[in-house]
């Protein structure tokens, strides 16, 4: 059902972008979901066109499925490797100026939870200063820091902590 | 709420591992330290069991690592004054001191009254002859209170029994802010949330406890009374708030506020009656506020000059440049002040390894307190003399102590989930 609800919103999204904007009425319940699989909805299960989440597909297409921003250990600059990532994003946000993000910074377990939570907002705070060098409006970014609170692996060796120390890029609605 | 988990139930040799409770085991390391044997014996009119009111005071000064109590339960009768000691079997166990009284209980008002004496051996000279009373419901507090005045007594060191002791428990998304007795009984959780908590901090007085909850999503301050259960919202600006830190007073918080840009540290009345202050201005992160006992100083962790290092600054001169601690690594966090204002706890970075460790603030010599490796959140005891903090022990976060002569070790390990951010709370 979710998977359903999901594809839904990805094509109304495709839907869209291709055609004239609607107005923004609700926006519909899309919780948190897996990456969306390739499914193709058979029917539209709306009869009144609706305001969706305009995000693009996870883990598709490019730099612009990526949506992770890896750092070293208490940095918090975007390297060159993680560069077309946040160029894909502020080209998508400045295309659709009713998209919004949030950019969610996360460290590794080492260290004080306090400066890794400073940490953490310094690392979201280097996309989003990118994203703005760009011409991407300051009300489609927010910004969080999770700290070392919300570890995606919770492994306790050098390869977890690499994969800790993040920036998501999450959509509104996503 | 009696039967909770022990999380300090103490035993002590050269190194031994107790299991105390099917789900924990602590294990304590005395190294070179002289242990005085001293005899709790039963206290006439005490409870029973696990409600021995002479038990409690053993297993305090056991737990300090200084004493080896001696086994006194074949004692029966158990004598109400120093008439009915048999001070020659005492001696024979080369007993330096003795602890004779009785308990006495007023059904009506529902309150318990200890009266004992701690005299020396060999020459029988007293040294204590004191009264504690309370309610019934706090008889553990009530032994507390005689362990802390045995304990000053003896080795000059303050009370530290008498108080709680606050941390958060983690089951996979599960937190829980809980207070305890400083020996771990008498668990009570403040509060249960599938987001994160960071950061408890007890008011000066005991009674509140201010802390990071991310039950909004994303951080914010709250305060909450410990007795009724009463939160407010400190601080919750645009972006973070974090890292709260009373001042002595207990009517201002420092706090960590990015509401301007990066994380910065401003102070907030506890009533909201004033807008944020902002105290410092960097061009990095600056947090982890803390102010000295006096109220006169702010110690912060900054990364202004690269690394994460230790600063501090004067109150009164707040526009001029702060004074840089630490310098033996290129990463150094979590200042805390002992009560005396003299030495400095924090967390400092060597190769892969998290150390804590301690600098005499007089002479800015530092020492590793710890072999452990992912440290964090040191905190003192009510008398300076000890470190409570958290650490990793198979890949979960537990609860360890040193003593800041670092002779005694305690490390405290879970079944299950972890154990962090602890901080040790005033005398009661």
């Amino acid at each position: 059902m979710k998977k359903a609800l999901l594809a839904l919103a990805v094509t109304s999204v495709l839907a869209a972008c291709s055609s004239t904007p609607t107005e923004e009425t609700s926006t519909p319940v899309v919780q948190k979901a897996a990456a969306p699989v390739a499914v193709a909805p058979a029917q539209p299960m709306v009869k009144e066109p609706v305001t969706v989440s305009l995000y693009p597909a996870k883990g598709v297409g490019g730099a612009l499925g990526q949506r992770t921003i890896h750092y070293a250990f208490d940095k918090y600059t975007v390297t060159d490797e993680y560069m077309p990532v946040v160029d894909a994003h502020g080209d998508f946000l400045l295309s659709h100026g009713a998209a919004k993000v949030t950019l969610q910074g996360n460290c590794d377990e080492r260290g004080s939870r306090e400066y890794n939570l400073g940490l953490g907002q310094r690392r979201a705070d280097s996309v989003r200063k990118i994203l703005m060098a760009k011409g991407v409006k300051d009300s489609q970014i927010e910004t969080v820091s999770f700290g070392k609170e919300k570890p995606v692996n919770p492994g306790h060796d050098a390869a977890a902590w690499a994969e800790n120390r993040r920036t998501d890029i999450v959509y509104q609605g996503e | 709420m009696k039967n909770n988990l022990p999380i300090f139930v103490a035993l002590l040799l050269a190194l031994i591992q107790v299991p105390v409770h099917a789900d924990m085991t602590l294990e304590i390391v005395t190294q070179g330290a002289q242990l005085t044997p001293i005899a709790v014996l039963p206290l006439a009119g005490d409870g029973v069991g696990s409600h021995q009111l002479s038990a409690v005071i053993a297993a305090d000064l056991k737990r300090s690592g200084l004493f080896d109590p001696l086994d006194t339960r074949g004692v029966s009768p158990a004598p109400a004054d120093v008439e009915g000691v048999n001070w020659d079997a005492w001696q024979a166990q080369h007993a330096n001191f003795v602890v004779v009284g009785n308990v006495q209980e007023e059904q009506a008002t529902h309150h318990i009254k200890l009266n004992f004496r701690l005299i020396e051996l060999p020459n029988r000279m007293a040294h204590l002859n004191l009264s504690f009373d309370g309610s019934a419901d706090q008889y553990r507090m009530v032994a507390h209170h005689a362990a802390d005045a045995i304990l000053e007594n003896i080795t000059g060191y303050k009370g530290m029994f008498s108080s709680r002791i606050a941390y958060i428990t983690q089951h996979g998304s599960a937190h829980s802010l809980k207070v305890a007795d400083s020996d771990g009984f008498n668990e009570q959780s403040m509060l249960h949330t599938n987001e994160p908590i960071l950061s408890p901090k007890w008011s000066p007085d005991g009674q509140r406890m201010a802390y990071v909850t991310f039950e909004l999503n994303r951080p914010m301050v709250v305060v909450q009374t410990l007795a009724t259960g009463v939160r407010h919202v400190v601080a919750r600006y645009k972006g973070s708030n974090s890292a709260p830190a009373w001042t002595p007073d207990g009517r201002h918080l420092a706090v960590v506020l990015t509401k301007d840009g990066h994380s910065q540290i401003y102070r907030v009345s506890i009533d909201g009656s004033q807008a944020p202050e902002r105290l410092l201005s960097s061009g990095g992160i600056d947090t982890e506020p803390y102010f000295s006992p006096d109220g006169q100083t702010l110690y912060f962790t900054s990364d202004r000059d690269g690394g994460p290092q230790i600063y501090r600054i004067a109150l009164s001169d707040l526009r001029g440049s702060p004074e840089r601690l630490t310098f033996g690594s290129n990463y150094a966090v979590s200042p805390r002040l002992s009560p005396d204002g003299k030495q400095l706890a924090y967390i400092q970075r060597d190769g892969g390894a998290f150390h804590v460790m301690l600098m005499d603030l007089a002479t800015k010599q530092t020492q590793p307190m710890t072999d452990t490796q992912l440290d964090e959140s040191p905190t003192f005891a009510p008398n300076g003399k000890y470190l409570l903090y958290s650490t990793q022990d198979g890949g979960r976060g537990v609860l360890a102590i040193v003593s800041t002569d670092g002779r005694i070790r305690q490390k405290l390990t879970t079944q299950t989930g972890d154990v962090y951010e602890p901080v040790w709370g005033p005398l009661q």
